[in-house]
């Protein structure tokens, strides 16, 4: 595969006197499938929410298509970049929370509606169309016009993923995103997820604590702890015979339950 | 007609006595608002669903209705009423007519701290056969009435700034003695400042006090804020 | 009853006061309400600072003695004529509840939830859209039971006009009990009856928000 579409380099992220990352290297090449795992607290969503555009890193820089997301040139001299920078980047990159976060006061076809129709000022019939096949693509073609609080949380979280595709990303995030779901409607939703990753042609981060999905969908499986990559590897590799002896508790932890 | 510091400066003790007056008399119509707004959430809770309507919206009318009406229909009106009418002096009236205003008020205020108590409480109450009596000083109102105390200090500002309006009906405090300066040297604008500067001086710092509280509290009650009037 | 008619029909030529610095109050608090509540919340501290000080002071006063002063000052001090005293009435009043209910727009504005502004983020809305689209309409829900008891309180605010001349609802009471004196309660119940009728389709939108605004937002 070509050049990364996503490049962080030592990057680092402290809340106050926590450091909650320190030094990540980490490529993300087109299309490529990565999965994040780890302890809670070990900065995995802190990976992804700098990438957002969520959270700015405290040093380190990260590369989106090759331009620097967190520093813009200004006469000559980097400067932490200004809104409109922010902007004019993060155009490819979607992102799907664990809590939703849809828009309530609109149906969900607006919702799905709302981000084209305002920052390509495209067509709004078209953008209908469009919004109306991703809903039917998710499976909520029938519900086009209910608001986000008649929906169940898989129906939610499936419509946050419609949402997010109508951007077309070349990056897509997940935000451990099956957490806040009761565990009969976690299978809907990773299926949407599963058939996204077959399609192929855009690449996706995803936090997780579905082990047996990473393992399924992941082309590389990273893992996080203290702040670090400790080891990362295909995950057939990583989830099979991990080396380190962190990973070797976590997943016997995990196991367990 | 120019700003003239002498006067500005002259007024200020003569209107600090009045703040003692005003402060006085927001303390008499408070305590008469906190005691009557009982009355609000006692007749609210009489199991007759018509007698209780009926004072709902008798509370609602007088929540609704200007206090500065109010005050005139006491001092002036009632005097006039056959029977039970009597002259009241304008401090009694204002106590009387600020007081009810204010008591549909804290009863609001009351009923949310009543209702935020969790139903397993009296469910518990209940279960443990305790008395009414009991009931309500040993379990419900000690859990009721800590959380309103932001709420209640709120009003106790805004009541502060209603005070004034009993000038109108001849309460001698801050605003009624600068208006008075002001028809004897026709001087009105520094006396007024000065005495929306002492309303100042004291709500402000109260209001602070208070948002400390309410975030110690960190809840939030009943909506039905008001502000002045 | 005759009294009544008479006494009612007197009254009905104060409404028109009323209910012009009524409506001329609503809508120009409820404007300065959302530009002082956005100017609380911008990241300008110049801003910020400023309007934080007039809210503070017209919060910190009370609204007859603001109007008193307005009164005063404004021909007095600045040499301000505005020809008629019903301005200085809606000056007094909107500063005064523009203050207040500025207040309300800025923490319902806080109040939506952050998620939310992520999600806009996400979506690669710029700072102005996601006020427009998101958390304004959300903000505007939240905040409308409250809205609808300062329309109330506002609308008893109006009776103090009288105190500076205008020739209100309650200022012709005042006249009629001043030459019948007998039959104050009378006058003042009437006015007070007038008052409430004005007041309760104000009450009534103020129940409906209450039930309307718990839908279609997300909270805090």
């Amino acid at each position: 595969m070509g050049k990364p579409i996503v490049n962080y380099s030592k990057i680092h992220k402290s809340f106050g006197d926590v450091d909650v990352l320190k030094g990540i290297n980490l490529d993300i090449k087109p299309g490529e499938k990565v999965a994040l795992i780890g302890p809670s607290g070990s900065g995995k969503t802190t990976i992804i929410r700098m990438l957002m555009t969520l959270e700015q890193p405290t040093s380190g820089t990260i590369l989106v298509n090759g331009e620097n997301l967190w520093q813009m040139e200004k006469k000559g001299q980097l400067v932490p970049s200004d809104d409109k920078h922010l902007h004019a980047i993060r155009g490819d990159i979607g992102m799907v929370f664990q809590h939703f976060n849809l828009f309530p006061h609109m149906t969900i076809v607006e919702n799905c509606m709302l981000a084209p129709a305002l920052a390509k000022k495209n067509d709004k019939k078209e953008v209908k169309i469009q919004a109306v096949e991703m809903l039917e693509k998710v499976g909520l073609g029938d519900k086009i016009n209910l608001y986000p609080a008649q929906l169940s949380g898989g129906q939610k979280q499936r419509v946050a993923m419609a949402r997010a595709l109508m951007m077309k990303p070349k990056v897509m995030l997940f935000d451990e995103v099956t957490s806040a779901l009761d565990p009969e409607l976690v299978g809907e939703v990773l299926e949407v997820i599963r058939d996204l990753a077959k399609e192929g042609e855009m690449a996706m981060i995803l936090v997780t604590h579905e082990m047996d999905f990473a393992l399924d969908i992941a082309d590389r499986i990273l893992f996080l702890n203290e702040g670090v990559i400790e080891e990362e590897g295909p995950p057939s590799e990583l989830l099979v015979n991990p080396k380190s002896e962190r990973l070797q508790d976590f997943l016997a932890r995990f196991n367990k339950r | 007609m120019t700003w003239d510091w002498g006067v500005f400066f002259e007024v200020i003790p003569l209107i600090f006595k009045g703040l003692w007056i005003t402060i006085g008399l927001t303390i008499a119509c408070y305590l008469f608002a906190m005691i009557f707004g009982f009355f609000w959430v006692f007749v609210a809770r009489i199991p007759s669903k018509t007698i209780s309507w009926i004072f709902r919206w008798i509370a609602e009318f007088i929540r609704s209705t200007p206090p500065l009406v109010q005050l005139f229909f006491i001092f002036y009106a009632w005097p006039m009423v056959p029977v039970v009418g009597v002259t009241l002096n304008p401090f009694v009236a204002a106590i009387l007519g600020l007081g009810l205003h204010f008591s549909t008020y804290l009863s609001e205020v009351y009923r949310s701290g009543i209702e935020s108590v969790d139903k397993g409480q009296w469910e518990a109450s209940t279960a443990l056969n305790l008395s009414t009596k009991q009931k309500w000083l040993k379990i419900i109102l000690p859990q009721a009435i800590p959380p309103t105390i932001p709420m209640l200090g709120n009003y106790l500002i805004i009541m502060f700034k209603e005070v004034p309006l009993a000038s109108t009906i001849g309460v001698v405090a801050m605003l009624h003695m600068a208006n008075d300066y002001g028809a004897q040297h026709w001087k009105y604008v520094e006396p007024l400042t000065v005495v929306a500067l002492f309303f100042l001086l004291l709500s402000y710092p109260s209001a602070l006090l208070i948002s400390k509280l309410e975030k110690k509290y960190n809840r939030r009650f009943d909506k039905k804020t008001i502000s002045t009037l | 009853m005759n009294s009544i008619m008479d006494i009612s029909l007197l009254l009905l030529k104060g409404i028109k006061i009323t209910l012009i610095v009524l409506a001329v109050s609503i809508v120009i608090s409820t404007l300065i309400a959302f530009v002082a509540g956005l100017s609380r919340v911008s990241s300008n501290v110049l801003l910020n600072k400023f309007t934080g000080v007039y809210v503070e002071i017209f919060r910190g006063t009370s609204l007859i003695i603001q109007l008193f002063w307005f009164s005063y000052a404004l021909p007095g001090l600045f040499n301000i004529h505005l020809g008629s005293d019903i301005w200085t009435a809606v000056i007094a009043i909107s500063l005064n509840y523009g203050a207040y209910m500025s207040e309300i727009v800025r923490s319902s504005i806080l109040s939506v939830s952050h998620g939310q502004t992520e999600a806009s983020v996400a979506l690669n809305l710029t700072k102005f859209q996601r006020m427009r689209h998101i958390i304004i309409p959300q903000a505007i829900r939240m905040m409308l039971p409250e809205y609808g008891n300062y329309l109330i309180q506002i609308l008893k605010a109006t009776s103090l006009v009288s105190l500076i001349g205008l020739t209100d609802l309650l200022y012709y009471g005042n006249i009629y009990r001043s030459t019948h004196l007998s039959e104050a309660p009378t006058v003042y119940m009437l006015i007070l009856v007038f008052y409430f009728v004005l007041a309760l389709p104000l009450i009534a939108f103020t129940r409906k928000m209450e039930v309307f605004s718990k839908k279609g937002v997300a909270q805090e």
